[in-house]
């Protein structure tokens, strides 16, 4: 018999070459604690004295750090180098999703709405006019749009204003888009927002013959609800309660969502939001900011509302939510889990507002009720304030060419890339975070933001802190999370 | 445990078998006379249909006078367990005889060579580096008169691969013989480093075909130093790179002793990081065979004494979705969360339980252990009782 060689002889490459840094950045945490992120969002934890040594080239093949370094491919060295490999594949998957280009299509169908949020952006009082509907001639430019795409998945998501007060446009354009597709053979969706307050038998029909999904608001309980949304007779958490129920029995429990908006009414309540999702049976809540458009401004309720009130909102919440899972409660926060996602998984989660490239135009697009085409839901609403800036065509003036690939997309999109602006190209969570320029435009007017002013950067700095944290701190949790990362 | 090999077989005269013959065994009174001409006949009763090229006889068989002594061969009980179907090489010169096939049995496997790149310190079927070209075309003679109804076959070694072209040919005649058969292939993985290889073999476009590839850690050399090749981690990982380029399932496997399962959590998150595409992760406990029991000190580590690093790494994986099993594990040095991923894969023909299992409640689904294990196994092993 041949004679077995020791663990030692195949350490001899390391122990007499050094090793390579690859790309990495890092950022402190609490205390002595550092982070450290590789080109593809992988990351290590360790003290700040260990990063000197690393950074300095003396960390020895023996050290602990070493291994968990090479093992995620912050180093290479003598003994290997298929990490460049790996790492080359890593970012080709976290980049795909851009080759499919926009895969979400927003139709505004009408700007109509028998609620009166004070929140509300863009919609209008609920009367027959029909000006602000759209027409069926914008909707079959707006679809010839749509399947210019190269995206083998398309979804198609019905807006308002509210979306039943259109409904006719609405079932002409899923039976439209079907019928196109016969040819075009896409993986076809139907998303309906709607606040359920008009719900009858016909959408269910409608819904239940093209397996529309149905997302919906919930502010949280009934008093809260109803005070975020006013509308004739004040039912309107009644009337969505009902609603989901009818819903859910006709199309399925999993094909009705639920979307909340916070205002400042919400901050101190949310333990109470999050038990009325799970009394009305959601698998997950969305703990979202409030935007910052629209009659938002204007009506002051964004001056309320502060940035620090809302981390406390969103990690009391998160907290809350965590210990339920510990306690052998499965639920998700949906923000925490698309981060989750671009941390502990080598894929990318198509959250338009957390992308870089920015998701605008090639994640999402807006079709609005007048035919202007938008580069995403917040952009039309700053447009309602008056700012027209990410109109980026209109759908009977233009080509697909001139909206997709005119200077009013592209340069958004090539200013904003977070791997090449000041501050987020050195920033450790760079391969977590996203760009926004709408966002940044509509707070200090460029596309890229002064991110140590921003409130986008310092909001999810302190969630992507306070994810790493829990994380680090306690096995359970991270084992929370890694369950939700990996929901696709 | 069965015998599938003897050279102590009474081919009695004997003259009239041919000098190597691959023959399918078949206890059917009625098969058609050119068929008998290639077959076996298994003699259990006191009669047998004339005109088959050899006849088995086992203990309790007696031929009758019809069937010319020189195609008689007589069995030990130990070969009871043949049936129609089996196929079987007899060999009358060296006094053997080899089951090469089990029609009954879920692991029917072949060994396609003993050579080897790899030099594992675990190794269950040492390498030889030995001309063993012959094996090939023994196979290839054996495929055809495998039922097609088989539901999996395997390939193992030596690294198959080595036979080059020849290796080829070998998934050729299962995917044209054996159209409805899995089939399973151990290799190292280090020859699809060279795509063209890879690519070749996804061109077969075999219809069920599964590559176990082993992966023992997540440092190379660490990987290398468990099976003795400088560079191999490199040449594996771009295998399987290749491999599923090219449209090939991949499991990856993962042996468990000693040397793999400090590191085994941090090995689930590279596979769950890196090589989230593979098809399957099987984790195997420990065999003692071959190689093992010279290195025994370096490999052997009570299954009680890695339970929380295979819980944890097992928990890694499955949340990525992986889908994940755990071969050759026992019940009762495994932690229960982790009992839904345990199989009872063990062939048939290893399978076995130890006298501390008496009274335990989980014995129909506990892997149990390898009849190799009587040389070293837990002193922890402890009955679960109701
Ligand atoms: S926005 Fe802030 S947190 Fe995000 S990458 Fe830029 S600097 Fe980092
Ligand atoms: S006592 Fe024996 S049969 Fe029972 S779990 Fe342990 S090893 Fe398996």
């Amino acid at each position: 018999m041949a004679k077995f060689l020791a663990l030692a002889e195949y350490e001899k490459p390391m122990a007499a070459g050094g090793y390579r840094p690859l790309p990495y950045r890092f950022m402190p945490l609490s205390g002595d604690r550092y982070v450290l992120t590789n080109l593809v969002g992988e990351f290590v934890i360790t003290e700040r004295q260990s990063l000197r040594v690393f950074a300095d080239g003396q960390l020895s093949y023996q050290d602990e750090l070493y291994s968990e370094l090479k093992s995620k491919h912050f180093l290479i060295d003598g003994d290997s180098d298929v990490a460049l490999d790996l790492l080359a594949i890593k970012v080709r998957t976290k980049l795909s999703p851009l080759a499919n280009f926009t895969g979400l299509h927003i139709f505004v169908v009408t700007l109509r709405c028998e609620h009166s949020c004070p929140y509300c952006q863009v919609s209008r009082a609920n009367d027959d006019r029909r000006e602000f509907d759209m027409t069926r001639e914008t909707a079959l430019r707006s679809l010839d749009l749509v399947f210019r795409s190269p995206s083998p998945a398309i979804k198609i998501e019905f807006q308002g204003g509210e979306s039943l007060l259109n409904l006719d446009l609405v079932e002409f354009i899923i039976e439209e888009a079907k019928r196109r597709n016969e040819h075009e053979q896409r993986d076809l969706a139907f998303v309906l927002a709607t606040n359920l307050a008009v719900l009858d038998d016909r959408v269910l029909a409608l819904a239940a013959r093209h397996q529309v999904l149905i997302s919906t608001s919930l502010d949280g309980p009934a008093d809260l609800h109803n005070k975020n949304r006013p509308r004739p007779g004040g039912d309107s958490h009644a009337r969505a309660i009902a609603g989901i129920h009818r819903a859910r029995m006709a199309l399925g429990r999993d094909q009705v969502g639920a979307l909340m908006t916070t205002t400042a009414a919400s901050l101190s309540r949310v333990r109470d939001i999050i038990d009325e999702y799970i009394t009305q049976d959601f698998d997950g809540i969305f703990l979202r900011p409030l935007s910052p458009y629209g009659f938002a401004v204007k009506t002051k309720s964004y001056a309320a509302y502060n940035e620090t009130k809302w981390l406390d909102f969103y990690f009391e919440g998160l907290d809350y939510i965590i210990d339920l899972n510990l306690g052998g409660f499965p639920f998700v926060e949906h923000y925490a889990a698309m981060i989750l996602q671009k941390m502990l998984t080598p894929f990318q989660p198509g959250y338009v507002d957390l992308m870089s490239p920015a998701g605008i135009g090639i994640g999402a697009v807006v079709y609005n009720y007048d035919g202007d085409v938008y580069a995403s839901d917040e952009a039309r609403m700053l447009a309602e304030m008056g700012d027209t800036r990410f109109r980026i065509g209109n759908v009977h003036a233009n080509t697909y060419e001139e909206i997709f690939l005119g200077d009013a997309l592209l340069d958004p999109l090539e200013q904003s890339f977070a791997a090449s602006v000041p501050m987020c190209s050195w920033c450790a969570f760079e391969p977590w975070c996203g760009s926004d320029p709408v966002f940044h435009h509509a707070t200090q007017g460029d596309f890229v933001g002064k991110k140590p002013l921003s409130a986008f950067c310092g909001r999810n700095m302190m969630i992507f802190k306070g994810l790493l944290q829990r994380l680090n701190d306690r096995p359970q949790v991270r084992e929370v999370f890694e369950r939700w990362a990996n929901i696709r | 445990m069965i015998t599938l090999g003897s050279r102590k077989i009474d081919f009695a005269a004997g003259q009239e078998i041919d000098p190597r013959a691959i023959v399918r065994v078949s206890t059917d009174y009625h098969r058609p006379l050119p068929l008998r001409a290639r077959e076996a006949f298994l003699v259990r009763g006191d009669d047998a249909p004339a005109g088959f090229a050899s006849y088995l006889v086992l203990p309790n068989g007696r031929c009758p006078d019809n069937v010319a002594a020189q195609r008689r061969v007589h069995l030990p009980p130990e070969f009871e367990y043949l049936d129609d179907g089996d196929v079987v090489r007899l060999v009358p010169e060296r006094g053997e005889i080899r089951t090469l096939y089990r029609r009954s049995s879920p692991h029917n496997s072949f060994l396609l060579t003993e050579r080897c790149n790899n030099y594992c310190l675990m190794c269950s079927q040492p390498p030889r580096d030995v001309n063993d070209g012959w094996i090939v075309d023994e196979i290839l003679a054996t495929i055809p008169l495998i039922d097609p109804d088989t539901g999996e076959i395997g390939f193992t070694g030596g690294e198959p691969t080595l036979l080059g072209g020849r290796f080829f040919e070998l998934v050729q005649a299962c995917k044209s013989y054996l159209p409805r058969t899995a089939l399973h292939i151990l290799t190292n993985g280090r020859t699809f480093s060279d795509d063209a290889f890879a690519r070749t073999l996804g061109s077969l476009q075999h219809h069920d075909l599964m590559l176990g590839i082993p992966i023992y850690a997540d440092l190379p050399h660490v990987h290398d130093y468990i099976v003795q090749a400088d560079g191999a981690f490199d040449e594996t990982i771009r295998g399987i790179l290749n491999l599923k380029r090219h449209g090939v399932r991949v499991e990856v496997r993962v042996v468990l002793h000693k040397q793999t399962v400090t590191r085994l959590p941090a090995l689930a998150a590279f596979l769950a990081r890196n090589l989230l595409f593979v098809d399957h992760v099987a984790l195997m406990g420990l065999e003692m065979m071959g190689f093992t029991r010279a290195n025994l000190d370096a490999l052997w580590i009570d299954p009680d004494d890695y339970r929380s690093e295979l819980t944890e790494a097992i928990g890694i994986l499955d949340r990525a979705r992986m889908r994940v099993s755990l071969y050759n594990a026992q019940l009762c040095l495994t932690d229960q969360r982790i009992w839904r991923f345990a199989k009872r894969s063990i062939s048939d023909w290893k399978q076995e339980y130890m006298p501390e299992c008496e009274g335990c409640i989980m014995k129909g689904d506990c892997g149990g252990f390898f009849a190799s294990a009587k040389h070293r196994y837990s002193d922890r092993i402890s009955p679960i009782a109701a």
